[in-house]
């Protein structure tokens, strides 16, 4: 574990994927960008704006034509690419740190699969929707399954997520709650397991990635906590749900779990200080952000400060997380250019 | 985990039997009233000078070699995977790489020079105040190559290090690697230091026959 760790042998196994990375990142699309595509008229125009940056053309060959969907597909793809040839370049330790990457995505897929399942979809029709860095054997099998027990027996053991599934085996029988719970608790157990992977790696890598992930487990907790107002999931459950590796825990994970609304989640968040400038300033009236942007905003941040040191892998990491908030941006312009309703479009969220 | 453990456990294991076993040893030594037996100061004298300085001449140059091809594989694979996004930064950067190439050119420098002080003598004819001689620039000669070997095999991994961090902001910033130079340039300089001290300390060093008696 302490091979390639530190600052003059870090680069032996990890330098040119580290300068490769760098290389990504610094084609990430900066304000200027968006103000481009934002006065954009019609998808035609950001498909112009869009081959002046680090894109190019990846959208010249589509027909027809252009709906929000294919400009989806195609921006992950990108992202996708890029993904896999720095897996195929890695070497251990980088590698299963790449690979835990894709567990959350694989975690995505398998709740996909069943819920598509349970309403009657067919596998072909449910397999392009899912996210291809999630990908693994045995997706196709998921049609015949009815409880998590089948689950688990004939998908779940050969993939890596097997350790992160034994708390889900007592659930009864898979309906919309159960599959919500299953992904919750699935997701809860994977970002464990990260934090105290990469806790064992030690040095900046630690520093930089558990920071990253005691913010995201917290971020599920208040979202989760939030989420299950007015449903049927008692404190017990949701209590169950809370990722333990956060700033939260233990006393505030307790505390959520016993809030009833969301001006005790407040309370809960104002004693840590980060949690309580989010919360300032977040609402629903037009004009302020909602509480998920400001979260996304957190993140981004976060994000953005693991790439001032060097010689860790969390650069990797908020790579792969900052290109998915790029996604998620151009997708919302490009709906709002789309169906032509302008008001909200500055709404994305800026990196650079 | 578990395993790292066990390993970890294992090692700790024979080191403490080790270093049980060498207290003991020297505890007998001083208890038996033998102590005198451990004689470091004959050691040293009793390693003839030319070994001394052979080893000298060898950590010189070695030592340095280490610290330059740790430098440069440092900087190297960040120039190759910097220069996939931003090929500008190809030739430019090749000047980190001379800068750590620099630093086993000291070393090279050092070991020639004090190579060429060391000549062969019969220790059965050559005469005490020769023998003196000798033994001073054995000496002598080792603690040069020691300096430079050390202060070049450090400051090769700093220029190194410091010439990834050029590469990699120079991709984002071409501003930035005039002034990310001038770090390297500093870094350079340690290196200077150690050849000027080894100098100082093999200047008056030889190993001679010299005059029969």
């Amino acid at each position: 574990m302490g091979s390639g760790m530190s600052g003059p042998t870090f680069n032996i196994d990890n330098g040119y994927l580290e300068g490769l990375v760098r290389g990504f990142k610094n084609g990430i699309l900066t304000k200027n960008d968006y103000l481009n595509l934002v006065q954009c008229e019609t998808l035609e125009d950001l498909k112009v704006h869009l081959q002046s940056t680090d894109y190019g053309t990846f959208l010249a060959n589509e027909p027809g034509p252009l709906a929000v969907s294919v400009i989806d597909d195609k921006l992950r793809n990108k992202l996708v690419l890029e993904f896999q040839h720095l897996r195929n370049h890695s070497v251990e330790p980088l590698s299963t740190f790449l690979d835990y990457i894709t567990y959350s995505y694989m975690i995505d897929n398998i709740v996909l699969l069943i819920t598509g399942t349970l309403h009657q979809r067919s596998i072909s029709e449910l397999a392009p929707k899912c996210h291809p860095l999630g990908k693994f054997e045995q997706m196709e099998a998921i049609g015949a399954i009815s409880t998590p027990a089948e689950l688990y027996n004939t998908i779940i053991v050969d993939t890596p997520l097997a350790a992160f599934f034994l708390d889900c085996i007592f659930v009864q029988d898979l309906d919309e709650m159960n599959i919500e719970i299953i992904r919750n608790t699935l997701y809860k157990n994977y970002l464990e397991d990260f934090h105290a992977f990469c806790s064992g790696l030690g040095g900046i890598t630690a520093d930089v990635m558990c920071e990253i992930l005691a913010f995201e487990a917290d971020r599920r907790a208040i979202i989760i906590t939030i989420n299950s107002f007015g449903t049927e999931l008692t404190k017990d459950d949701r209590a169950k749900l809370f990722p333990r590796c956060g700033r939260l825990h233990p006393e505030g994970l307790a505390a959520l779990a016993r809030a009833v609304d969301y001006d005790q989640v407040r309370a809960v968040a104002d004693y840590y200080a980060e949690y309580k400038v989010l919360f300032e300033g977040a609402g629903n009236n037009p004009g302020d952000k909602t509480l998920e942007d400001k979260l996304f905003e957190h993140e981004v941040k976060l994000n953005v400060n693991s790439f001032l040191q060097q010689f860790h892998f969390g650069i990797f990491y908020s790579y792969v997380k900052l290109k998915e908030q790029e996604v998620r941006n151009v997708i919302w312009i490009s709906e709002c250019v789309a169906q032509r309703h302008r008001t909200k479009i500055d709404n994305y969220i800026p990196i650079y | 985990m578990g395993s790292e453990n066990i390993i970890s456990i294992h090692s700790q294991v024979i080191s403490s039997i080790v270093i049980f076993l060498l207290v003991l040893t020297g505890l007998f030594f001083l208890l038996s009233d033998q102590g005198y037996r451990f004689d470091v100061g004959w050691l040293l004298l009793a390693i003839p000078p030319h070994a001394w300085a052979f080893v000298g001449v060898g950590l010189s140059i070695s030592l340095s070699v280490v610290g330059a091809a740790t430098g440069i594989y440092i900087t190297g694979t960040s120039i190759i995977g910097g220069a996939v996004k931003a090929p500008r930064i190809k030739t430019k950067n090749l000047i980190s790489i001379i800068f750590c190439e620099a630093v086993a050119i000291y070393g090279i420098i050092m070991s020639i020079v004090t190579a060429n002080m060391v000549e062969d003598y019969d220790p059965l004819t050559v005469s005490a105040k020769q023998m003196r001689q000798n033994v001073f620039g054995g000496f002598s000669i080792f603690g040069a190559g020691l300096t430079v070997g050390l202060s070049n095999l450090f400051c090769g991994v700093c220029v190194g290090v410091v010439g990834s961090g050029a590469a990699l902001s120079d991709a984002a910033n071409p501003a930035l690697f005039v002034k990310i130079l001038i770090i390297e340039i500093f870094a350079s300089a340690i290196g200077l230091f150690g050849v000027i001290v080894g100098i100082l300390q093999s200047s008056n060093a030889s190993i001679a026959p010299g005059a029969s008696t």
